[in-house]
């Protein structure tokens, strides 16, 4: 051991934390420094990979949790108050005593952080001490070591199917093509295989991968928590800078799987690394409830001070009133009294002390407790449990479970959230010709029948080759299944509900396509006439289906180790579900994928012939460009070819020549061709996407890769750089054609949509779709009505923007003055595209804008940005001062979810992200349903309710103290045994307000979800209001006034002691107080009779046993046998049952009398709840059709338990653009009419 | 089949408690329901106030105010006096006979002995006969904790407060004064007496309190308390434990004595009756008032009109109520009868 001055120690850190702090950092392998001491370690500045997430060590813990409890006001209140109670002047109890409810309370609260840090400890401990292996200088090997072993610099093995230990630069892996596959489902939650790629060139790699050889350095950003971006380029020894991304770095927590082994140099270890940088935790968010309830505690204080002053004033005019020094009157320490002015001065504070229940600090724990409770139930409800993906709702955020009862703005995405975004190919055209797949159309319908159908028509297949696979049910079929299923996540569930042909069928839903016989004839017809050359639209248009892409072939079976199977049990993992429609949409034409390497694709022709095109380039999507290209070189031809495919109106301004000049003539309208098929499309639903190609000649692409490579390497402005090639490449495309995919809807999406409007939501729909995909939708999901007003708002600039929302508002002004339009949501929707709506949300329009959509039943916004979707929420969430709601599924509703109050994630085919940004998650729009209507009007009304209790509780029997006062000269004198009031708070009252919180059901779900219009009980200020609060004030002090004056107009003149007075007051308050919540609760289960007789006989037996055994304790209450004495009384029970009646005759008369005479829709719910089911179903038809026509449209109460399986085909025949589509279009009709044949 | 399994495993029990659908009770307040309860709570209530009224109206009581404040008291001449041994008789009749056994109390009005600082102020392990609390009393004793250095036995406030006027009550038969004799035992809580309060095990008494001295304004030492009787001497004297059982209100009545004995067994005959006031405790200083208190008890107690009126009044007006209720059942229609 060297000694090292403390200044070089302070100098080191200073620089360890430059180094830490720097924009790029530079690591160098640790390899040559193996065995020397810290201090000369390259890298010893950056954290090593033991992690920790603890809060507290051992020794630590009490100081550090002290600290951060203190860092609660309330608590400081309470040790403020204990404090006080020290100083002899002012002190009303004994001042050990009064240290006991903070202690009580401060205690719980640290056992449970002990708790939770304990499970920290041990899930770290266990991460920590993982095995891996780290190439060791000296042992020339890779050792086996711990992940918390692992240092940056380090070189580390992993091997197949095992957990990555740190982040790791990707050298080496025992893949040919140097590509290692990594599923992230731990970080993203997307279960495709990922491919990752090694860099080359930087170790000897023959015969044997050497790290020693390792001798550049590796120059990367600060760490960060993007799962998607990693900046860095390793400088070689000779300054030659190789750029790398992402797709070199694995990623801690992800699995390596198809791959044996791979090596990486560790960039980021512990805590640095992304998945550790992702991982925040719950999020704590304040719901609306808790701030309101913040100002209720406030009025508290207020009111504290009040009483304390009318307690120091009293004392006061007390003191001065008295002729003499009475006997009674004690002197103070120095012998003298003091004056009455310092007298009242001290007063106050002991007042305050003993007053300070009024304040109720119980009430936090206690809400705390509550929200656990109600997430249990949330989470255990089975009605929102998806057994397809197993998941259940899960409650990230374990704080704002009331906000869900208060929603009055729902923003949805539509993509995977009223979609199931399975995409499903249903048309194509070509070369401006229009294939509409009839059989196809005709296969996905009976699908969608019955059961009993399918097996018929699944006979009359003309593929024979899907038939083998989906009906023998051979075990590597159904093993096949199994994996897709477990993998790919959702299947409609009806149809894996039993047999195992069910299970092969949902698969076949989305991968097998019926070819258009049209369309198989033209393809035939192109290859004999275009021979071995291969150009022809046709074909090329193909080949673009199965080449632009970047959908990942696997061998299904390979992957999860199972022995390989049949050569065509091929796998395709797609980022995006339309990259694997296509794909199978190709393969059903006979253009199949076969491999996928980073530099080459192999497809297997119709003829087959295998061709392998060599991979230049992939532009990958991004949602600015809104395309992706790639760029192969033709085997045949070899012409540098790019394949575009894209968004039309991405893809439409940037065409150029037309198809091949030869086939001039009546071709050049194909682009007009294609955009009406395209506008088509668009009406009847589909997402569309267009395909061209161009052909790039040599030099093109020569000068344009150097450019490419460079923008590469770039660290700074990388992805613009990169951007700017892709732009500069795709120019002058020729169209080859388009197709339309199918996004069903999922199941009971227009139900769930019709039931949160009547419960008085405004559901806005923000998807980035064209207008006519996203009205289309609008319709099937009943968000648009047919009789709706639909207003289309579209304009190009600001000034056309303003009149055109000046004239509809006015418009919608004069509609909803219409005295027929009394009902609250008039029937007006509003469409508004992208750059209209940017427009509208300037700050000068925004106010119009808004209370034009404040009108509105229904918002539709259609290609909208990520951040223009957050920009809404934000804007109407403020503006508006509603709760909102967002839901959604994949990446870009990520910024929406954070924005809104309420963050909704599904979790659905596009990933996690939304899900890890999310306040709840669900694994299907349907569930918000009965998230919101009956979880969230539960949360909000018991919360609401419990906590209105607790400050009526605590206001009740605190003022029977501060009565008192006026009858012993306003001294502090408390005639209830101190104990007796902190187990009176602790024990005796505290479990029934938390079990009502967490189990009270005032309308049971049935009802709930039958009439949605009880939720809006709950919107704006919803049950607990201002006056809500008050008016329980007003009754606390009524109560307490009762329950104070009828004992002493009893005792009055007799010879009662001051702690025999007190204890049939204390029993007396304890019957209201919990007869109170029996008037409150609404269902009594055998919980609640528990939990009520249970704290009747608590107090009972805790007080009786008290006063029987303490003859000497707690002066100078000595209760010995006072309560044995009272029990023995007759008046003692006499006055407890007078007293309690009288308290809460007025709040019972209250409610007979209001159920009576002016019943709430929740009592009206109630009394539905006690018929019987049948009878509760017809009368709520009767009184929604009553309701007028509106109610008569949607009247489907189906209870959750019988589930809705509407088809979505029954929905589509609404479409109202079908016709002028000539007899090609009329599929719905079509499907419609044949589905009818079928049935019958 | 182990797919089936697997499945299943985060799937949440579906069981009545966890899916919120345990079988309930649901109480619905309306008027058609309350009827009958109120009516039969009116009716109950109506009983129990008539019977509790009946009650109190036989209990006689009969209040003699001693302070003296007036001149034509016959205590004035005692009122202003202070420490001064002062007598003064009181002259009263009775008309019929006060049936027994009568209670005999001393009332004070105005004296807060639930003042905080002086209710603490009492060490009730001193009281225990725990000798240790003889020397070293308890700090809430303060300032009766200790006399120039002597520790002040029994400490504190209250006791120090005793109250100290002494009574005796004299029938006027024929010109001559007949003593009607008053019983002094039982008045104290049992467990105060046989519990609370010990007399340290030392004998005779006086040496316990060596080293000790009384407390200031008392004009004899605990041990003197009552000579002649040792089973009332001391801290268990009767009188001594009723004035430490701190009244509740400022205005109060103690017990004092019982007439339980001799000729008044039954109660007090009518006639002429003086009572001799040994008048002692100064309550000027607070504007206070002493007065005795002849009572007769029932099985709810001394005198108290107001329970039985409260029942009555309530009793009726659930009553009433019902028949409001009446008038709303009628004229307001219930769904459920839709």
């Amino acid at each position: 051991m060297t000694w090292t001055s403390p200044l070089e120690l302070v100098r080191d850190a200073l620089r360890g934390q430059r180094a830490r702090d720097k924009d790029l950092r530079s690591l160098v392998s640790n390899l040559p420094y193996e065995g020397l001491e810290k201090g000369k370690q390259p890298n010893r500045y950056f954290p090593g990979n033991a992690i920790k997430t603890t809060k507290y060590s051992l020794l630590l813990f009490i100081p550090v949790n002290l600290f951060e409890q203190f860092h609660r006001l309330a608590n400081i209140y309470f040790v403020g108050l204990a404090i006080l109670n020290f100083i002899p002047v002012v002190n009303a109890f004994q001042p050990e005593v009064a240290l006991i409810p903070i202690c009580v309370i401060m205690s719980l609260t640290a056992l449970k952080d002990a708790w939770e840090d304990f499970r920290r400890y041990q899930s770290d401990r266990k991460l920590n001490n993982m095995p891996c292996f780290i190439y060791s200088r000296r042992e020339k090997q890779y050792m086996g070591r711990h992940w918390k072993d692992v240092q940056v610099g380090d070189f580390v093995k992993v091997f197949c199917n095992e957990i990555i230990p740190a982040d790791l630069l990707l050298l080496h892996t025992s893949d040919t093509n140097s590509v290692c596959l990594v599923e992230m489902s731990n970080l993203d939650g997307e279960t495709n295989l990922k491919q990752r790629r090694a860099m080359s060139g930087l170790c000897n790699t023959d015969p044997e991968f050497e790290p020693e050889s390792f001798n550049s350095i590796v120059v990367c950003e600060k760490p960060n928590n993007n799962l998607n971006h990693f900046k860095c380029f390793v400088e070689k020894p000779d300054k030659e800078k190789v750029g790398a991304g992402i797709e070199s770095l694995l990623l801690r927590g992800c699995t390596v799987r198809n791959t044996d082994h791979a090596v990486g140099f560790v960039v980021f270890a512990g805590h640095e690394t992304k998945s550790m940088l992702n991982n925040n935790g719950p999020r704590y968010k304040r719901s609306k409830l808790e701030r309101k309830l913040n100002i209720d505690v406030i009025f508290c204080v207020i009111l504290l001070f009040a009483m304390c002053l009318v307690g120091a004033v009293g004392h006061y005019s007390w003191l001065q009133a008295l002729p003499g020094v009475p006997p009674y009157l004690v002197p103070d320490s120095s012998g003298h009294l003091n004056s009455p002015s310092l007298s009242g001065f001290y007063m106050f504070f002991t007042m305050i002390i003993l007053l300070q229940v009024l304040i109720p600090i119980s009430l936090y724990l206690s809400i705390e407790l509550v929200k656990i409770g109600q997430i249990f139930f949330i989470n255990n409800d089975v009605d929102m449990y998806d057994p397809d993906t197993n998941s259940r709702v899960q409650c990230k955020s374990l704080n704002i479970t009331e906000d869900l009862g208060q929603i009055e703005y729902i923003f949805s995405d539509k993509t995977g959230t009223l979609t199931e975004n399975k995409m499903v190919y249903r048309r194509c055209s070509v070369m401006g010709t229009e294939y509409p797949h009839k059989d196809n159309a005709i296969r996905l319908a009976v699908l969608e029948g019955e059961e009993t159908e399918e097996d018929v028509i699944f006979d009359q297949k003309p593929q024979p080759t899907k038939t083998t696979r989906s009906l023998d049910g051979s075990l590597e079929g159904n093993n096949f299944v199994d994996t897709r299923q477990h993998h790919r996540g959702r299947r409609r569930r009806k149809l894996s509900r039993s047999a195992s042909t069910d299970v092969a069928f949902s698969s076949e839903l989305e991968t097998e396509v019926v070819p258009d016989r049209m369309l198989l004839q033209q393809l035939s017809r192109a290859q004999s006439s275009s021979g071995s050359g291969m150009i022809d639209p046709y074909l090329d248009f193909f080949l673009a289906l199965t080449i632009c892409n970047t959908v990942v072939v696997s061998m299904a079976t390979a992957q999860r180790q199972r022995p390989a199977a049949a050569s065509d049990n091929l796998s395709y993992e797609a980022e995006s579900p339309d990259e694997a429609a296509l794909v199978h949409a190709a393969k059903a034409y006979g253009f199949i994928l076969l491999a996928r390497t980073p530099d080459s694709v192999t497809v297997r022709l119709p003829s087959g012939k295998e061709l392998v095109f060599e991979l230049l380039a992939t532009l990958t999507f991004d949602s600015t460009r809104k395309r992706m290209s790639v760029l192969v070189r033709h085997p045949i031809t070899k012409e540098y070819v790019l394949y575009t495919k894209g968004a039309d109106y991405a893809i439409m301004e940037l065409l150029g020549t037309p198809y091949a000049e030869r086939l001039s003539g009546n071709q050049k309208n194909i682009a007009a061709d294609t955009q009406h098929h395209l506008d088509c499309y668009a009406k009847e639903g589909l997402r569309t996407l267009c395909f061209t190609k161009k052909v790039v000649s040599e030099k093109l692409y020569e000068s344009w890769s150097v450019n490419r490579q460079r923008a590469l390497a770039a660290i700074e402005n990388r992805e613009e750089l990169v951007m700017d090639s892709a732009v500069e490449l795709e120019t002058n495309l020729s169209l080859l054609g388009a197709t339309g995919i199918e996004d069903r809807l999922q199941e009971s999406v227009p139900d769930t949509i019709v039931a949160l409007r009547e419960a008085g939501i405004q559901v806005w729909v923000l998807t980035g779709d064209k207008t006519e995909t996203a009205v289309n939708i609008g319709y099937a999901c009943r968000l648009l009505e047919e009789e709706d007003l639909v207003i289309n708002m579209s304009c190009k600039n600001k000034l056309l923007c303003t009149s055109l929302l000046d004239c509809t508002l006015e418009e919608v002004r004069r509609y909803s003055a219409d005295p027929r339009n009394v009902d609250t949501t008039p029937d007006i929707s509003l469409v508004i595209d992208g750059r209209t709506l940017t427009m509208a949300l300037e700050s000068d329009l925004r106010d119009r804008f808004l209370e034009l959509a404040k009108c509105c039943r229904s918002v539709l916004c259609c290609r909208v940005t990520p951040l223009q979707k957050s920009r809404v929420v934000k804007v109407v969430r403020e503006k508006l001062k509603v709760m909102t709601l967002a839901v959604g599924d994949g990446a870009n509703d990520v910024n929406m979810i954070q924005a809104a109050d309420v963050g909704v994630g599904i979790s659905g085919q596009e990933g996690m992200q939304a899900v890890m940004a999310s306040d709840f998650s669900i694994s299907h729009f349907k569930h918000l349903r009965k998230l919101l209507l009956v979880h969230g009007h539960w949360c909000y009304t018991r919360l609401a309710n419990m906590i209105i209790y607790f400050f009526y509780k605590n206001v009740a029997y605190v003022n029977l103290l501060f009565w008192y006062q006026f009858f012993c000269g306003f001294s502090g004198t408390a005639m209830i045994d101190y104990w007796l009031m902190i187990f009176f708070n602790l024990f005796f009252t505290s479990l029934p307000p938390i079990m009502f919180g967490i189990m009270d059901k005032d309308v049971s779900a049935e009802v709930l979800l039958g009439v949605p219009e009880l939720y809006r009980t709950g919107q704006g200020a919803g049950e607990y209001k201002f006056s809500t609060f008050w008016v329980s004030m007003l009754d606390a002090f009524y109560q307490s006034l009762v329950c104070f004056f009828i004992p002493y107009l009893a005792y009055k003149d007799s010879d009662i002691d001051v702690f025999t007075f007190g204890t049939p007051l204390n029993t007396i308050s304890l019957f209201t107080i919990l007869l109170h919540l029996s008037i409150e609760i609404k269902a009594w289960t055998w919980v609640h009779w528990v939990v009520m007789l249970g704290s009747v006989a608590m107090y009972f037996i805790v007080t009786l046993a008290y006063s029987g055994i303490c003859i000497t304790c707690n002066p100078p209450s000595n209760p010995y046998w006072i309560l044995q004495s009272q029990m023995a009384d007759p008046m003692f029970y006499l006055l407890c049952i007078i007293t309690t009646v009288v308290a809460l005759l007025p709040r019972y008369m209250f409610h007979v009398l209001r159920n009576s005479i002016a019943p709430s829709p929740l009592l009206q719910a109630r009394q539905l709840d006690r018929m019987d089911p049948c009878a509760r179903e017809q009368w709520i038809k009767e009184w929604r059709s009553f309701r007028g026509s509106r109610g008569v449209k949607c009247s489907r109460f189906s209870t959750p338990s019988s589930s809705n399986l509407e088809s979505p085909v029954d929905i589509y025949p609404q479409s109202p653009t079908v016709s002028d589509m000539g007899d090609e279009f009329t599929l719905n009709v079509l499907t419609d009419s044949c589905e009818r044949t079928l049935h019958t | 089949m182990v797919k089936e399994v697997k499945e299943l495993v985060n799937r949440p029990d579906n069981t009545a408690y966890t899916q919120q659908r345990l079988p309930a009770w649901q109480p619905m307040l309306s008027a058609g329901i309350v009827i009958p309860g109120f009516v039969s709570i009116g009716l109950v209530f109506i009983g129990i106030g008539v019977a509790l009224f009946v009650t109190s109206q036989s209990i006689q009581v009969l209040e003699i105010d001693y302070t003296g404040v007036e001149q034509s008291s016959p205590c004035f001449k005692c009122s202003d006096q202070t420490g001064k041994k002062c007598d003064c008789v009181m002259n009263f009749d009775i008309d019929s006979l006060f049936k027994g056994p009568v209670f005999f109390y001393y009332g004070l009005s105005n004296y807060f002995q639930n003042q905080r600082k002086y209710s603490v102020s009492i060490d009730y392990n001193q009281l225990t006969g725990d000798l240790d609390y003889f020397t070293n009393p308890d700090d809430a004793c303060f300032p009766f904790q200790n006399d120039r250095n002597k520790p002040i036995v029994p400490c504190g406030a209250i006791a120090n407060s005793m109250f100290n006027d002494t009574f005796q009550l004299f029938q006027l038969v024929n010109g001559q004064k007949k003593e009607v004799p008053l019983d002094g035992k039982g008045i104290a809580w049992w467990t105060d007496y046989n519990t609370k309060y010990r007399n340290p095990s030392v004998t005779p008494l006086r040496n316990a309190f060596n080293g000790t001295v009384k407390p200031p304004s008392w004009p004899q030492a605990a041990y003197e308390l009552d000579t002649k009787d040792t089973s009332n001497n001391g801290f268990i004297n009767q009188d001594f434990l009723v004035w430490m059982r701190t009244a509740a209100l400022p205005d109060f009545r103690k017990l004092y004595r019982r007439i339980t004995e001799g000729d008044y067994a039954s109660g007090l005959p009518a006639g002429n009756y003086s009572l001799q006031i040994a008048y002692n405790y100064p309550v000027l200083s607070f504007d206070g008032r002493k007065k005795v208190v002849f009572s007769n008890v029932s099985w709810m107690g001394g005198k108290n009109e107001f329970l039985g009126i409260a029942y009555l009044v309530i009793g009726s007006l659930c009553v009433l109520m019902s028949i409001v209720m009446l008038i709303v059942y009628a004229k307001f229609k219930f769904p459920e009868e839709d």
